[in-house]
């Protein structure tokens, strides 16, 4: 199965985690993806391998950056008619509060979708949804 | 300048460095460190990949790299030992990285005031064949976060 035929195997069944486990790095980062009522969630488990600072502790900020990245690239893909890897032309991320060495979860939303380029808007959080600890916005190609 | 001018030890912000969890979990080395400039290695590794039919390393790997040759060129820009924090970070993808080929990071910190530093960063596979462009500020001493270089309480 190509990566297309994954992603649409993964959208038709619903399942997005196969999505994940398509993406070599995302995997690596043991991401979790699932579904609820506003749709597309994405889970990073707290691991020793993404600390960036152990005395604090704090995930690494780049770890983060990847999260939000990740995050937005699958919301590309589930929400997208193509089921095709979409490429990051950019990204800026605001880190907001040192994350701590606990899960972080992270949800997309797409703000413009163009033919060719979309917007995306990321959120990553802790322990409370109203006190994210990153959030960016990126431009990707999709088409 | 003479080396008092300056806060942090470069060999304190080495070590700091090369004991970063994250880093060591990528594989990362740093290969030089000068007084506001921080050069990082990654060799190339089938699990940090992003896109299976290109075997290109994924962009939050670029990023991270980044973002940590970025941090160090702060570090040793810095006039006294104090803390820092990411304020943002801005990335552009150039092109994708290819597989089976080292990927570095060079930062440059070009000006530091008082509250900020300000870090430019590329990312690269060969000197003619850069990868991503990155701008970063970190805010100084933002709190009493312990990094390289830090006083520690026994």
């Amino acid at each position: 199965m190509n990566l297309e035929q994954t992603f649409r195997a993964a959208i038709e069944s619903r399942d997005p985690q196969k999505l994940c486990d398509a993406i070599p790095y995302a995997k690596f980062l043991g991401l979790r993806l699932d579904l609820d009522d506003d749709g597309l969630i994405c889970r990073l488990p707290q691991s020793d391998e993404i600390i960036g600072n152990p005395t604090l502790p704090a995930i690494h900020g780049g770890i983060i950056g990847a999260l939000l990245e990740a995050t937005a690239l699958v919301h590309l893909i589930w929400e997208g008619e193509g089921a095709i890897m979409p490429k990051t032309i950019n990204m800026s991320i605001d880190f907001l509060r040192s994350a701590g060495a606990k899960d972080t979860l992270a949800r997309g939303t797409i703000t413009r979708q163009g033919r060719r380029v979309a917007n995306v808007r990321v959120e990553a959080w802790q322990d409370q949804r109203d006190k994210p600890v990153a959030a960016a916005h990126g431009h990707f190609l999709i088409g | 300048m003479t080396s008092t001018e300056y806060g942090i030890d470069l060999d304190a912000i080495l070590q700091f460095t090369a004991a970063i969890p994250a880093m060591r979990a990528l594989g990362a080395e740093v290969v030089s460190l000068k007084r506001g400039e921080g050069c990082l290695k990654l060799e190339w590794r089938a699990d940090l990949v992003g896109d299976p039919e290109t075997g290109g390393l994924h962009g939050g790997v670029v990023t991270t790299l980044l973002d940590t040759a970025s941090g160090m060129a702060a570090f040793s820009a810095l006039k006294a030992v104090m803390q820092i924090a990411t304020l943002d970070l801005r990335i552009d993808y150039l092109k994708p990285a290819r597989p089976e080929v080292p990927l570095f990071a060079d930062a440059t910190c070009y000006k530091i005031t008082r509250n900020i530093a300000f870090v430019r960063a590329r990312a690269y596979q060969a000197d003619d064949d850069q990868i991503a462009a990155s701008l970063s500020t970190f805010m100084l001493a933002s709190s009493q976060m312990p990094g390289p270089g830090a006083k520690v309480s026994s």
